[in-house]
């Protein structure tokens, strides 16, 4: 009962499914403890911003129907308001909220401006529209150095309580130190599941299903007296605000706000991998997709690399399992899966059952 | 009114002539503007070179997708692609031919850059072929689809090439008779500039008159308006369509050589970076236009040198702000392509 | 009586989830004008862009001069020789009349003789020759749109509901028009819901409602008896007396 508050009522409908999304739940949840280490605790944060910031997206792409390439846009909008703010102002607590603030608000005006301004023509129009500005807002933001610090970005001192060296308790706990860096990780973690857990109910509330109305077919759900223009506004901005945040949970983590880690339009194609492979207008593709994809992204490009090296002697094959030659892959399993599991991994496993 | 029709049926579209003339004065009045501002005439005529320059060889990139979209309301995220290849496979002939390249003849120079160009737009029109097919084909009429598909090809696109040649920038110096400046009064003009004005006003005009003088063209025309129409009047859209997605690749791909010897570097992202660029341009001019395309290359190229002039720093937002300014003015874009 | 030239057998058409033909049988006899009537909405304009193919029957055959074109693309159904007015007229504003003439010749040029003929009933036309189609008032467009279908001869014209929004003088030399066309014998398929215009130029007659035929005879049977046109077309058609 209280799961099905929990999740809205909107279960995973696959037992392979459930179990694996239990399975990252806890891996996530206990990561500290179970996976001592830098890098391994540092892939753990970030499939927990990207589950937030590729069901942000799905709530767009999947569930609206909207094509938007300036999702990074608002992601880094909030990354370098934590940035900026904490790097100016210094390290308080005050800083971050302010920080944050700003950067919600930026967002929001935004997405309402490009949002009111190009969702009234057709989908097509909206995605060169938000690709124009994204580029433009890169672009600006590597350009403008005094203020942005540039390509090189600005890193950052964050409050006491989030520090590395910062000790909770003194003694260790399963062999891990309670430290500040072990906290920042467990509000990423939390806020990301709350953050999950809201867009979960907003995609299965009356609103959602207005917006799954109009993604079947705007001109009905119009005839039907919904203002689409509305809908698919208010949608945006709430993508937009959500983006926002997971950019600033990643900023606090990395104590870093940087083009190459926010804006780059690397960032936006991994994000529409993630949503298209987990599975469009399913939430839960969101994290079985990404959680698949940042381990992949980490763990795979190594074993790219002895393939790579092992090939030294074949001239084209080595440089096609070069470890740089990452996206190459990924853009042919991208155009594959369109293709042919149009639904995705969640789409997929849901089927599996049914049959 | 004519003696046959003596009521007032549907006059309401009367105005709509086949000139419409306060776009075209756009550019004029603009390059007129900036005179005072950038206050020197010689560095003026300079900016408004480059800019026309620059114009040209956006428009000879944009034009293919802009009627592509109006053909089959198919936008190809991955046009870029197409423009990278082309400049790529220049370099195929160019490095190899350095010796033609370097002389100081105009022949052989002249020469080896057609080879070069010839030898682009046959693999990128080739490339549209394939990609059409195997890409475009099957998703057609879902929008959504499309842009992702096509954004993939992209990607893949673009790491190919780096698989092909290496993952670094490959210099590609202009031949030896196109490198310099001409003085005109006071005013420094680089050649090559002068070159891609007038390449880019043969392919306007050739362009122009195909599409007002062919069966082909009228039918393309027609097909941007009304496909179903054309189909009823028993033409396959398709083969047209096809046609005309491979004649877009082949002329990005000719836009990909003279932008890569614009800049003397090549980069695999090249294509891609510019497409931000053409989007502006495609939708300020009024999606499936070409005329508009072309005019809004124009003032896209020529915002962009005299604000880069001006104001550097607006500069980086010129384009956004030009196409806010030009879609307030017409929301459909300068020449909106008349629809069902 | 030869076989008809058009012949639709149980047809159903689906757009998307719904389902608007629901089993139409109608027979379009050779040389004679077919009037197709029906209130808004009852199908009319999905059985003529089921016929060109331009939506396709998901059950039932349609069978053209001898040939099977259920299955068939637009463009081989109007190889195949039918001709086809659109309710929107479907003119290509960004061309001449001219143009919009050439693109409908398949041999090339239009020929001489028949546009003079066309010109006869439809002046305004030859007036507006190398004038943007977009510029041409809503009735000159319908008489492009008209002269388009028949600058060369074709084995069945479809023409849906030309009248509509049309001023009495214009309708009038539609009039003439399908006068002058029926006197060459050509079949024709015309929708229309202006009674008044086609009760003198049809030969038989076809009701629907609801996607299906729900009477069909000759015309001048239908033009006498008032009852049946109350009970079929509603008290509505009696304005235009
Ligand atoms: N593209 C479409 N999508 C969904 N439904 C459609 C579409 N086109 C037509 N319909 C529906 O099909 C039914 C029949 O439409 P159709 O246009 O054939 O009627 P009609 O007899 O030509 O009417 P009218 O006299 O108003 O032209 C209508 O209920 C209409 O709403
Ligand atoms: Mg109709």
């Amino acid at each position: 009962m209280m799961l099905h508050r929990l999740l809205s009522g909107d279960f995973p409908r696959s037992r392979i499914l459930a179990l694996a999304l239990l399975a990252i739940v806890a891996a996530l949840a206990l990561a500290p403890f179970l996976f001592p280490g830098a890098r391994a605790l540092n892939v753990a944060a970030t499939i927990c911003v990207f589950v937030v910031l590729v069901a942000s997206y799905d709530l767009l792409l999947g569930y609206t129907g909207i094509v938007s390439f300036a999702h990074t846009m608002f992601y880094g909008i909030g990354a370098y308001g934590i940035g900026l703010t904490l790097h100016s102002v210094g390290p308080t607590w005050g800083a971050v909220f302010m920080g944050l603030t700003i950067a919600l608000l930026l967002s929001l005006a935004l997405a309402l401006v490009i949002g009111l301004f190009s969702l009234r023509v057709k989908a097509i129009f909206y995605a060169m529209i938000t690709l124009a500005v994204a580029s433009a807002f890169a672009v600006l933001a590597s350009q403008l150095s005094d203020f942005t610090g540039g390509e090189d970005g600005r890193t950052f001192g964050v409050p006491e309580l989030l520090r590395p060296g910062f000790r909770l308790v003194e003694a260790e706990v399963f062999g891990t130190a309670i430290n500040g860096k072990l906290i920042t990780y467990y509000l990423v973690f939390f806020s990301a599941l709350a953050l999950f857990l809201l867009l979960l109910r907003v995609v299965n509330s009356p609103f959602g299903r207005v917006l799954q109305a109009i993604r079947e077919n705007d001109f009905r759900a119009e005839a039907l007296g919904y203002r689409t223009v509305v809908y698919r506004t208010l949608a945006n901005c709430l993508s937009a605000v959500v983006a926002t945040l997971a950019g600033a949970l990643m900023a606090l983590w990395l104590r870093y706000a940087g083009p190459q880690t926010t804006l780059s339009f690397t960032i936006m194609m991994d994000i529409l991998l993630i949503v298209v492979i987990g599975g469009m207008g399913t939430l839960y593709g969101a994290v079985v997709g990404a959680a698949l994809f940042i381990l992949a992204q980490n763990y795979l490009q190594a074993l790219m690399k002895q393939g790579s090296d092992a090939l030294v002697a074949v001239p084209l094959l080595a440089n096609l399992l070069h470890p740089d030659r990452w996206l190459l892959w990924l853009g042919v399993l991208f155009v594959l899966s369109v293709y042919f599991f149009p639904t995705g991994i969640v789409g997929k496993l849901r089927n599996l059952k049914r049959s | 009114m004519t003696t046959t029709t003596p009521t007032a049926t549907a006059d309401a579209e009367l105005p709509r002539l086949r000139l419409d003339t306060p776009p075209l004065l756009v550019l004029p009045i603009l390059a007129l503007l900036a005179l005072p501002l950038v206050g020197s005439f010689p560095t003026w005529v300079t900016l408004t070179v480059a800019g026309l320059a620059m114009g040209m060889m956006i428009f000879i990139m944009a034009s293919g997708l802009t009627l592509v979209f109006g053909l089959m309301d198919v936008l190809n995220f991955g046009h870029g692609a197409f423009v990278s290849v082309g400049a790529f496979t220049a370099t195929l002939v160019l490095l190899p031919m350095q010796g033609w390249m370097q002389a100081d003849s105009v022949l052989l120079n002249l020469s080896a850059l057609g080879l070069a160009i010839a030898l682009a737009m046959l693999v990128t029109g080739a490339l549209g072929w394939a990609f059409e097919r195997i890409i475009v084909m099957p998703v057609y009429g879902q929008h959504l689809k499309q842009i992702l598909i096509t954004m993939g090809g992209m990607i893949v696109a673009e790491q190919m090439i780096h698989v092909v040649w290496g993952p670094d920038q490959i210099p590609l110096p202009l031949p030896t008779s196109f490198r310099g400046v001409i003085l005109v009064g006071d005013a420094a003009v680089e050649k090559y500039r002068l070159i891609a004005v007038a390449v880019g006003l043969v392919v306007f005009a050739a362009m122009f008159l195909v599409l007002n003088r062919t069966k082909v063209g009228l039918l393309i025309r027609a097909g941007v308006e009304n496909g179903e129409m054309v189909e009823a009047l028993g033409y396959r859209i398709r083969r047209l369509f096809v046609g005309v997605f491979v004649a877009g690749s082949a002329l990005a791909g000719l836009g990909g050589v003279l932008w890569g010897l614009y800049k003397e570097t090549l980069t695999a992202t090249m294509g891609g970076d510019i497409m931000v660029l053409v989007f502006i341009v495609i939708i300020i001019g009024g999606l499936g236009s070409v005329g508009g395309c072309f005019i809004g290359a124009l003032l896209v190229a020529l915002v962009a040198n005299y604000t880069g002039f001006l104001a550097p720093k607006i500069a980086l937002v010129s384009n956004i702000l030009l196409m806010v300014a030009i879609l307030l003015w017409r929301p459909q874009g300068l020449y909106p392509v008349a629809k069902r | 009586m030869s076989e008809p030239m058009l012949a639709l057998a149980g047809v159903h058409t689906h757009i998307g989830q719904y389902h608007i033909l629901q089993g139409v049988d109608l027979v379009v006899p050779r040389g004679e004008l077919t009037v197709l009537l029906g209130r808004n909405g009852a199908g009319k304009t999905t059985t003529l862009r089921t016929i060109m193919g331009l939506w396709h029957a998901s059950r039932g055959a349609l069978l053209f001069d001898g040939n099977d074109v259920t299955r068939a693309a637009t463009p081989d159904i109007s190889c195949a020789g039918i001709a086809y007015v659109p309710e929107n007229m479907g003119i290509f504003s960004d061309l001449t009349v001219r143009e919009n003439l050439l693109l409908a010749a398949r041999a090339g040029e239009p020929d001489t003789a028949r546009l003079e003929w066309i010109f006869g009933f439809f002046p305004a036309l030859k007036k507006f020759w190398n004038q943007a189609a977009g510029t041409l008032s809503g009735g000159q467009k319908q008489m492009l749109a008209i002269a388009r279908a028949i600058v060369e001869p074709r084995k069945l014209l479809l023409v849906d509901e030309p009248t509509k929004g049309l001023a009495p003088a214009i309708i009038q030399s539609l009039i003439t028009a399908f006068r002058e066309l029926k006197a060459m014998e050509t079949t024709i398929l015309l929708v229309e819901q202006n009674f008044s215009f086609v009760k003198s130029l049809g030969d038989t007659v076809a009701v629907m409602d609801d996607g299906r035929i729900v009477h069909s005879g000759r015309m001048d049977e239908l033009a006498e008896d008032r009852e049946l046109q109350q009970k079929l077309l509603g008290l509505s058609l009696d304005t235009h007396q």
